[in-house]
């Protein structure tokens, strides 16, 4: 880029008249220096010295940042210690130290094993994703910047060296690495533009005029202006963005904090039947061991004695609670583990969640709530940089009462086409035969052509869509006003008029490229920046600009020439979010005085003049249409002045202006107030806050999901309303509510009357949704951050809550990020619903942390809301493939896993449990104790584990047609009481079967040919190569999708049980003791072995399988009819009633802009049934 | 380590697009989930069929097996308190314990039906926890195998060392259940023959030649203090003690048989056999019992009706659902597929 010398001479400050005035800054939440120098708070530091500040009194901490949670040394402390909060891990723990002692019924090894395995396995997650955020920190603390060395050299050095004291030279678009004082910039008067979206996810860029109390903070951004020179005055964790974060709190998934009342039941029941053991342990040690003279009770040891049978029983206890410890899935945390982090790099790996644009993947990063995603109810959303791109495109002009611009919006486009396949489904469908009064052809040809008409727009619009890029930010199409065509329009006055507006009133600075000669501008705000593109290409191009002139070159002119045409700025009266407009008095150069002045069109349409208003209705129906279609809007007007008329007020203006005090921007409202009335009404201007690529689409989808999306957003009300239409989220004849304070009231008024008026302002809402007859009508509530203030207190908070949850869509602007946790933490404990919140910037960092999950948008410059999140993905729009796809799948997956780990070590627990009531409760565990630490370790592991990482009930694509699968989640179908209860008594059924089956075909019986009876090793063996085979059967019958991999584990699962018996067999039998040659010897040249384990296996499945059947057949669920589908190919061959059912398959929503076709649609039938005779005009349906 | 933000030339544009690439997950049908999978669907079709062919394989497996349990002929004599003498009744523990009395006991037998060689001759025990933790443990494996181990007596307390000439000798074989062999003998004539129990091949082959040493001898067995069951010859090697190898195994519940021996000659119905029991082992002190058993064995083992039994029940509840589902799916079919059993097509007002 090439700077105008020019430019560097114009003194930028005096463009401003309000924009400079500070004060506002502190109540808007931005940089605040009270707070850096509040009381006993004080900082010393020497410019340009940075030695000074290496000493010990003036030492203050260094620029590098570390958001780890461990460092080399800490690591195994405090993995540890994690590791041991949970309480299953601290009974193994237990467990393993008691297992050395007599008490323990198992060897060290079978306790201390798996324990450390399953440990080590989840520290070394930790350590893993610990260590990303480290190379995360590396990367930042690694960033350059330019430091001053001496005598005006700047070298590079990495931030992380960046001193107090150290003045360093910050270059266009480069991110301030420390909290700086502004020393000087490029602009003669030290003014710098900073972007501080990632702070505070404002998108207008703010002003930073020299000054002494102006810190230019950390992590925001230097636009619009070549350098900056600052001194660093606060660094690394001392700097405002990182004294504000908080550590990320960990988060746990609904399922995962169900599952620990599982855990605690489970607990219940051990010490319960620990309890039931010692008892009976007790009973016989008392009274038959002194008869049990095998045992030698006269010599016996303290835990089997019955002279001391309180210790013996106590002891007994502790033995009992660590054999029946296989209640407890100890490999059920790890098994989770591995599986989530399996189904995070699936997330991670998803080609089609990959942005080619930004070249990031989607990032899973904690791998914790992937099963939550299946279960959000309400997504809160960020607006700028999540569902718009911050980028305007000029799109529509309404100009003397006629409307220009032939392409549509993207809402639009997406809109028509789904009108367009609902009316022709309609029209084959039997849906109008619902509708007896519109059976005559002539209505039914009408819909079917205002389908087609919309049908048409969607292809021209399509081949028009590709092309579009062209120019940024100039989306306009119309043959009317391009070319010069408009000098042959009737109203040429006022189309000159109009171009004159957009290419005089601003406050940019063009830039020349010096290669083409093409201007390009640097604006305040990008709709600035799309006037001044469209007036380029209209004609009209802002070429220079001068301290206090205007040049602009027209094309068109009425002689052919391209013509320079200079205006005088005599005043310019800037924009303020209050004002909501902003005029400039120009003189021309044939030396007429002109107002000109854009802004808000309620705000212009007040000041106009009787006869300005001309155009006023035909542009108000414009208007309406622009906003219908999601555009944001402008009124342009002018005004004529007559010397000594402007003289007069330039007087009055130039007074208020060097007024000193604290009325001083008061007074220069007031002047300006009244320059800025009797305008003349010229037309409107319609710009495309670009959505991001899939937005309205994506949210329909969520919408038809159940989803519930509210949008917070640090905007200002009109932005946020636009692009509630842009969204769908809001469409015509939806009542919008709005809570809103009158500014003075907060000021003026007591608290109680102000809370008072908003509590009134909600129950009268409430009162009238409730009243509401019509099933179709949908609301909206609008919100703004003041008011949110005093409805998130706690006495109000329940009303703002229930009736935000009666509304379709919920839009709350202006938002401080404090405001947006509020928000979030308010739905989130309020409904008990999981919540979503979905943002890209600083801003949204709290209610990222606060949701219960938290979605960054990644790609975009600044990390702090990517760092924050628990998910990153690049676009808004890869939110569906996230939850519809990988959370329903994660959460069937994560809900039928943990299902079958309580089924299989009930199923297994108890037996042992069983056993002890055979063996004198002595503690004497039927199986080998091999059998024990391979059963979760290695045998019943992977098929679990294949099914959470590989189970899908239906095929992606169809998780995207059938948005209301989704539900499945929210409603929690899998993963309720009923259906863990269900499984439980599965485990406890399979658990008699298994025991009693076996010990009776054993009971005292040969079960050879030859004659010999079964020892205890050959029962032990023969039940566990059932619990073997039934519990992985049983995973075969809850598995509906079978990969070779499936297929591996599973079956070679029984295929490892026997390998193991055959080699654990063969091993001398020092190593394999009872089992020696168990497998070849004694138990496969047996039959009743073989019979045994088929019957057994068989006898635990054949519940489950009935009632899996019983439910498949008469009581189906979605995704089963949906599989039948697939797999009888209907869908192929009935590809109608695919397309029907896939549009049927959703949500009743009210909001996306599927629901604003059936508006539509149910608003034209309305009035196909009033005038069944005559014909309706569809050809310009009106929206009501 | 990262890029230089503040050069932005072509050179780092081209490593940004290289780096861009390089986060671009590969394509695989792994990594995308579309792995090409088996999708099975319980349709009626399926759910009849697979009850159906449940019942076709279990009620004939059953039949078989318990046929094959009725083929078995079992004698079952309980003689602990027959074996008492009536004046010793009240007392049968003094009586057990005294070594002076004749322990002798003679008894006959009817056979009912023909018994088919070989008759396995089994000892029945009662209430006999050989599956005590205590006890289970209470042996050395390691003694057994070879001589070199025969100090490794550490889990067999109290019957690990006896002291001789104030010296301690380990127990060979150590531990309570060698200690506590069973020792009643049986003795059976047919038609005042005796008939000949084959005593070997009663443990299996493993036992005998890997777990029990053939160069071990009991050594220091039960000579000494409490004399538990049954004494062993010392000059017989441990892996031709077959009594004490059947009897190392430990049985898995409270009642439980062992093998004692095998006869070789075919029994006649209504034979009438003699057993001559030497009733040593005191099972009276804990209130067991104890039996002999002469029983033939088929490729079930010996009679086990519930085996039987078991499989035909389950096979007829499994051709029951399979009749109750065909019944359903004849009477309220579902057509597979049907889009009209989705939820939102049966609950218009929106899905429940």
């Amino acid at each position: 880029m090439t700077k105008g010398r020019i430019r560097a001479r114009i003194r930028r400050s005096h463009l401003y008249t309000f924009g400079c005035i500070r004060p506002s800054t502190t109540e808007e939440g931005g940089p605040n220096p009270l707070q850096l120098h509040g009381p006993g708070y004080s900082r010393t530091v020497y410019c340009n010295q940075p030695l000074i500040h290496e000493k010990k009194s003036l030492f203050y901490c260094k620029n590098n940042i570390s958001t780890t949670k461990y460092n080399v040394l800490t690591f195994l402390p405090k993995a540890l210690f994690e590791q041991f909060r949970r309480v299953a891990n601290i009974y193994f723990l237990l467990a393993a130290c008691l297992s050395a002692s007599p008490i323990s019924p198992f060897s060290p090894l079978s306790m201390i094993a798996p324990l450390a395995f399953v440990v080590g396995l989840s520290m070394a997650k930790e350590a893993l994703e610990d260590s990303r955020r480290f190379l995360q920190d590396v990367k930042v603390n690694n960033r350059k910047v330019s430091v001053h060395k001496s005598n005006g050299e700047f070298v590079p050095k990495s931030w992380q060296r960046v001193m107090v004291g150290d003045v360093v030279r910050v270059e266009k678009d480069q991110f301030f690495p420390a909290d700086l004082l502004l020393l000087s910039s490029s602009y003669e008067d030290g003014i710098c533009y900073v972007e501080t979206m990632n702070l505070d996810g404002e998108t207008n860029l703010k002003v930073y005029p020299l000054d002494p109390s102006q810190i230019l903070l950390r992590d925001s951004k230097l636009r619009n202006t070549d350098y900056v020179y600052g001194v660093v005055i606060f660094t690394g964790h001392d700097s405002k963005v990182m004294q504000n974060s908080t550590k990320s709190p960990s988060k746990r998934s609904t399922i995962e904090k169900k599952m620990d009342h599982i855990i605690y039941t489970l607990f219940t029941v051990l010490i319960l039947i620990s309890f039931i053991s010692s008892i009976g342990f007790v009973v016989k040690t008392r009274f038959q061991v002194p008869k049990w003279w095998y045992l030698r009770p006269d010599n016996i040891e303290y835990q089997y004695d019955p002279k001391k049978i309180m210790l013996a029983g106590m002891s007994h206890l502790i033995t009992a609670l660590i054999l029946y410890g296989y209640l407890i899935p100890i490999s059920l945390y790890v098994s989770i583990e591995i599986v989530k982090v399996l189904q995070a790099s699936f997330i991670n790996q998803d080609i089609q969640m990959y942005d080619e644009e930004t070249g990031t993947p989607a990032d899973a990063r904690t791998s914790n709530l992937n099963e939550e995603l299946g279960q959000v109810d309400t997504i809160l959303s960020d607006k700028t940089g999540t569902l718009t791109c911050n980028q305007m495109d000029f799109l529509k002009c309404s100009i003397a009462g006629t409307s220009y611009g032939v392409r549509s919006s993207e809402v639009e486009l997406a809109a028509a086409k789904q009108m367009a396949s609902d009316m022709e489904e309609q029209d084959m469908g039997s849906d109008l035969s619902n509708f007896p009064l519109i059976k005559g052809s002539v209505p039914q040809e009408n819909v079917r052509r205002a389908g087609e008409i919309e049908l048409e727009t969607v292809i021209t619009s399509k081949g028009d869509a590709d092309k579009r890029p062209a120019i940024k930010g100039f989306g306009f199409e119309d043959s009317r006003l391009m070319n010069g065509n408009w000098l042959k329009d009737r109203n040429v006055d006022v189309i000159l008029l109009f171009f004159r507006i957009l290419s005089v009133c601003h406050t940019a600075i063009p830039e020349v490229n010096e290669e083409t000669g093409v201007c390009t501008y640097e604006a305040e705000s990008p709709d600035e920046g799309a006037f001044l593109v469209a007036a380029r290409e209209f004609g009209f191009e802002f070429c220079r600009r001068t301290q206090s002139t205007v040049v602009v070159r027209e094309k068109f002119s009425a002689s052919g020439e391209v013509v320079e045409r200079e205006y005088r700025i005599l005043n310019l009266l800037d924009f303020t979010s209050k004002r909501k407009r902003m005029s400039v008095i120009v003189r021309d150069e044939e030396g007429n005085i002109i107002l000109f002045c854009k802004g808000a069109d309620s705000i212009i349409f007040d000041r106009l003049s009787e006869n300005g208003k001309m155009y006023l209705e035909a542009t108000t129906r414009h208007l309406n249409e622009y906003g219908e279609n999601g555009l944001r809007t402008l009124a342009l007007a002018y005004k004529r002045l007559n010397e000594q008329e402007y003289t007069e007020w330039n007087n009055e203006f130039q007074k208020a202006r060097t007024s000193v005090g604290t009325d001083r921007e008061a007074m220069l409202e007031e002047v300006s107030d009244l320059m800025e009335r009797e305008l003349i009404l010229v037309g409107a201007t319609a710009v495309e806050d670009k959505l991001q690529k899939g937005v309205p689409q994506c949210i329909d989808k969520l919408a038809q999901a159940g989803l519930k999306i509210w949008v917070l957003t640090g905007d200002k009300m009109e932005t946020a309303i636009n692009i509630g239409f842009a969204c769908s989220l809001l469409r015509q004849g939806m009542k919008q509510i709005c809570i809103t304070l009158d500014s003075n009231a907060v000021t003026n008024d007591r608290l109680e009357v102000v809370k008072g008026n908003i509590l009134n302002q909600i129950t009268n809402a409430s009162q009238m949704i409730k009243m509401e007859k019509d099933p179709h009508a949908a609301f909206a509530l609008i919100i703004d951050g003041k008011t949110l203030t005093y409805a998130l207190e706690d006495d109000m908070k329940h009303q703002f809550l229930g009736l935000a949850v009666d509304c379709a869509s919920v839009i709350c602007c202006r938002v401080s990020p404090k405001q947006k946790a509020l928000v979030t933490r308010l739905v989130k404990e309020g409904t008990g619903k999981t919540t979503l919140a979905i943002g890209d910037g600083a801003n949204d960092v709290g209610m990222i942390q606060e949701a219960d999950i938290g979605v960054g948008i990644s790609g975009v410059e600044g990390m702090q809301a990517v760092m924050a999140s628990d998910f990153a993905i690049a676009q808004f729009r890869f939110l569906e493939r996230l939850l519809v796809i990988h959370g329903h799948w994660c959460y069937k997956r994560i809900a039928q896993m943990i299902c079958y780990f309580f089924y299989k070590n009930i199923a297994f627990g108890l037996t042992i449990f069983y056993f002890e009531a055979f063996a004198g409760f002595s503690g004497q565990s039927v199986y080998d104790d091999w059998y024990m630490i391979l059963f979760n370790v290695v045998l019943t592991s992977l098929p679990v584990i294949s099914l959470g990482v590989f189970e899908q009930d239906v095929p992606s694509e169809v998780c995207l047609q059938f948005p209301a699968l989704y539900q499945q989640g929210p409603r929690n179908l899998f993963f309720d009481w009923y259906r863990i209860l269900g499984w439980m008594g599965n485990g406890l059924y399979s658990s008699l079967i298994i025991f009693f089956l076996v010990i009776i075909i054993f009971y005292d019986q040969a079960f050879r040919i030859n004659g010999q009876t079964a020892d205890m090793a050959a029962v032990g063996t023969t039940m566990f190569t059932c619990i073997i085979c039934a519990v992985n059967c049983q995973i075969a019958l809850t598995m509906s999708h079978f990969t070779w991999i499936q297929h591996l584990f599973v079956w070679g699962s029984i295929g490892t049980w026997y390998l193991f018996l055959l080699i654990y067999g063969v091993l001398p039998p020092k190593y394999s003791k009872t089992a020696y040659q168990i497998l070849i010897e004694v138990l496969a040249p047996a039959p009743i072995y073989w019979t045994a384990t088929v019957l057994v296996t068989i006898a635990c499945v054949l519940p489950y399988l009935a009632h899996i059947s019983f439910q498949r057949c008469f009581n189906p669920m979605d995704h089963h009819i949906i599989q039948e589908i697939k797999y009888y190919k209907k869908d192929i061959e009935d590809q109608h009633m695919w397309t029907r059912e896939s549009s049927k398959a959703r949500q009743e929503t009210k909001i996306g802009f599927t629901a604003r076709v059936e508006a539509k649609i149910r608003h034209l039938k309305g009035r196909l049934q009033k005038k069944q005779s005559a014909l309706v005009g569809v050809s310009s349906p009106t929206y009501t | 380590m990262s890029t230089d933000p503040s050069t932005s030339s072509a050179a780092s544009a081209e490593e940004q697009s290289n780096k861009r690439k390089s986060k671009k997950p590969k394509y695989s049908r792994f990594t995308q989930q579309e792995l090409p999978a088996w999708q099975p669907i319980l349709t009626p079709r399926w759910v009849i069929a697979i009850f159906t062919l449940i019942a076709i394989i279990f009620i004939p497996v059953g039949l078989a097996a318990f046929s094959a349990s009725q083929r078995v002929v079992e004698v079952e004599f309980e003689y602990d308190s027959t074996c008492i003498p009536d004046s010793y009744k009240d007392n049968a523990t003094a009586y057990i314990k005294d070594d002076a009395t004749n322990k002798t006991c003679t008894q006959k037998l009817s056979i009912k039906s023909k018994m088919q060689a070989p008759i396995f001759v089994y000892y029945q025990l009662d209430n006999f926890y050989q599956n005590h933790r205590r006890y289970v443990k209470s042996r050395s494996d390691e003694q057994l195998r070879t001589p070199d181990k025969e100090n490794d007596v550490s889990s067999c307390s109290p019957e690990d060392y006896v002291i001789i000439n104030n010296k301690s000798q380990p127990i060979v074989p150590c531990g309570l259940i060698a200690w506590s062999l069973f020792n009643d003998t049986y003795k059976i004539q047919n038609n005042d023959k005796d008939l000949v129990i084959n005593k070997t091949n009663i443990a299996w082959a493993s036992d005998r030649n890997t777990k029990f040493g053939s160069d071990v001898y009991p050594k220091n067995f039960q000579i000494s203090g409490l004399i538990g069951g049954a004494k062993l010859d010392p000059n017989l090697p441990l892996s031709e003690q077959e009594d004490l190898i059947v009897w190392m195994r430990t049985a898995a519940l409270p009642k439980f048989r062992k093998l004692y021996g095998r006869i070789e000659t075919d029994l006649e119905a209504d034979d009438e056999i003699v057993v001559l029991i030497e009733n040593n082992y005191n099972t009276y002190e804990f209130g067991g019992k104890k039996s002999l058993v002469l029983s033939t064995a088929t490729w079930i083992g010996g009679r086990n009706n519930f085996l039987g039994i078991a499989y035909v029940v389950i096979g007829s509840i499994s051709l029951l659902l399979a009749l109750g589902f065909l019944l359903l799916y004849l009477l309220k079919p579902r057509p597979l597929g049907d889009p009209s059993y989705l939820s939102w097509n049966k609950n218009p007002g929106g899905l429940r």
